[in-house]
């Protein structure tokens, strides 16, 4: 692994070409396969017994990605009490058991956000020991807004921040796939906000890779406009969407909205996740966004977790949105 | 690859093209299916019949509204309710102490960079926050968690 400050360490396996679906380190022949894709240069890197490819002249050439399973959760707000769920954790612990129950083993949960209601240091802990109990090579997380109500995110970074950099953003690569965690929910004006820091390492962080690589970014707070009045939206996102516009294909998944959406923006696709906790209303459906009461029995159908496949034949991701059972 | 990884996903995942630059919405709420699919293959977006496009929703992409509203209130409490700041626009005079007080049911903040104030989560039984005004200048915040939230406190010498 490169020792970049980029590679969140512990993250799931690095980018590699070299790397033979079921994980077998690439032999000659594959190598060669490999190196005839577009008569681009290889170089090949041996960093701490793994073996790495990276094409060094690479902007028409795809990256050799494989099939995998990942699985977004978000929006636990762990510490909520009021009408909407009168049970945050039961509800969080029953989406747990649901990705456990996958037929596919995701290869990590990502929990986009909103951990916690309150930020406290037992919520944090109380989260970190439940995400444990998945069945998955990995957890990462992105903070919410909830998860930094009375510091800067000091406390969220002390559970989970290692490995990020700033207010907890990092990136890695996984199988083929550039993946970039970011943090929009610190020093809020109205909006959700990146920051310059944060836009200058996001730069650097794609500027190596070739425009085939697919990307995908993970953000708590959406990064299209979706009803700015509350919020819903990112106020620099777009200098962060310009430097992905010369890449195939770009998913952003975030949480915050507490609501499944889906927006395709040239070569930039959007999908808003459902929440672990309870509903918000839809974009500008009364006078805030307050927790939803829906009627007895209906809860579970306001709640979900997010199956991911890539899918290496069609370069793209599928994603599937299951309700709570 | 000779066999397909995933036997289960072309069972399990129907897959729906989203037409570029329109807009899917899936209300979990109202659906009565345990299983609610909105797959993009991303390599083609423009490929295939937007099967569950609807409408853009009324106010979608609408710019934010920053400036608060109303005449500046003489007055040293501000209630916040309904996600909104009550008076949202007062006015003290220097060396007054202004209190806040969260009533609704969700936590929020009193944040502002120019006046140096940072309450803590108001919330529950902990959910009022004073700040003291020493110096004539108009100072904007918001609330850290809802931060369309804003009000001004416009001290005078």
């Amino acid at each position: 692994m490169s020792p970049t400050a980029s590679q969140r360490p512990g993250s799931p396996e690095p980018a590699s070409p070299a790397t033979a679906p079921g994980g077998a380190t690439i032999d000659r022949r594959s190598f060669l396969r490999h190196s005839a894709w577009a008569g681009a240069a290889v170089a090949v890197v041996v960093s701490g017994g793994v073996v790495t490819t990276k094409l060094v002249s690479s902007s028409h050439t795809a990256p050799a990605t494989q099939d995998f399973a990942f699985v977004q959760i978000s929006d636990s707000h762990i510490g909520f009490t009021g009408p909407a769920n009168a049970n945050v954790t039961s509800t969080f612990s029953e989406a747990i058991d649901q990705v456990n129950a996958l037929p596919d083993r995701p290869d990590f949960v990502i929990h986009t956000g909103d951990l916690t209601h309150f930020s406290s240091v037992a919520q944090f802990d109380q989260v970190k020991q439940m995400l444990g109990s998945l069945k998955t090579g990995q957890v990462l997380t992105v903070p919410g807004e909830h998860d930094s109500t009375d510091d800067t995110g000091q406390k969220y970074r002390q559970v989970f921040g290692a490995g990020s950099q700033g207010d907890g953003w990092y990136s890695f690569d996984h199988k083929g796939v550039h993946f970039v965690s970011l943090v929009n929910t610190i020093n809020l004006q109205s909006l959700g906000h990146l920051g310059g820091d944060q836009l200058s390492f996001l730069k650097a962080d794609v500027a190596k890779l070739s425009d085939s690589t697919p990307i995908v970014v993970f953000s708590h707070i959406p990064l299209f406009a979706m009803y700015e009045p509350w919020g819903w939206g990112t106020d620099d996102a777009v200098q962060a969407l310009s430097m992905l516009r010369r890449f195939g294909s770009v998913t952003c998944l975030n949480g915050h909205v507490h609501q499944v959406m889906s927006k395709t923006e040239g070569n930039v696709t959007f999908h808003t996740a459902a929440p672990t906790a309870y509903p918000l209303p839809r974009p500008g459906v009364g006078p805030a966004p307050k927790p939803v009461v829906l009627p007895a029995g209906r809860l579970h159908s306001a709640l979900g977790v997010r199956d991911v496949h890539y899918l290496r034949r069609s370069r793209g991701l599928a994603v599937t949105d299951e309700v709570l059972a | 690859m000779s066999r397909s990884l995933y036997p289960l996903w072309s069972r399990r995942v129907a897959v729906v093209a989203v037409a570029a630059a329109g807009l899917t919405a899936v209300a979990l709420a109202g659906c009565g299916s345990t299983k609610t699919p909105s797959a993009a293959a991303a390599s083609s977006p423009a490929a295939g019949t937007p099967a569950t496009t609807m409408a853009p929703m009324p106010g979608m992409d609408t710019p934010a509204t920053t400036a608060p509203a109303g005449p500046a209130v003489a007055t040293t409490k501000v209630d916040i309710n309904n996600f909104a700041f009550s008076p949202a626009v007062i006015t003290v005079k220097a060396g007054t102490t202004v209190t806040w007080t969260n009533t609704d049911e969700e936590p929020h903040t009193v944040v502002s960079a120019s006046a140096s104030m940072r309450s803590a989560t108001l919330a529950g039984t902990s959910n009022t926050y004073s700040h003291a005004f020493m110096t004539p200048g108009t100072y904007a915040y918001n609330c850290s968690i809802h931060p369309f939230m804003h009000g001004t406190v416009v001290v005078t010498a």
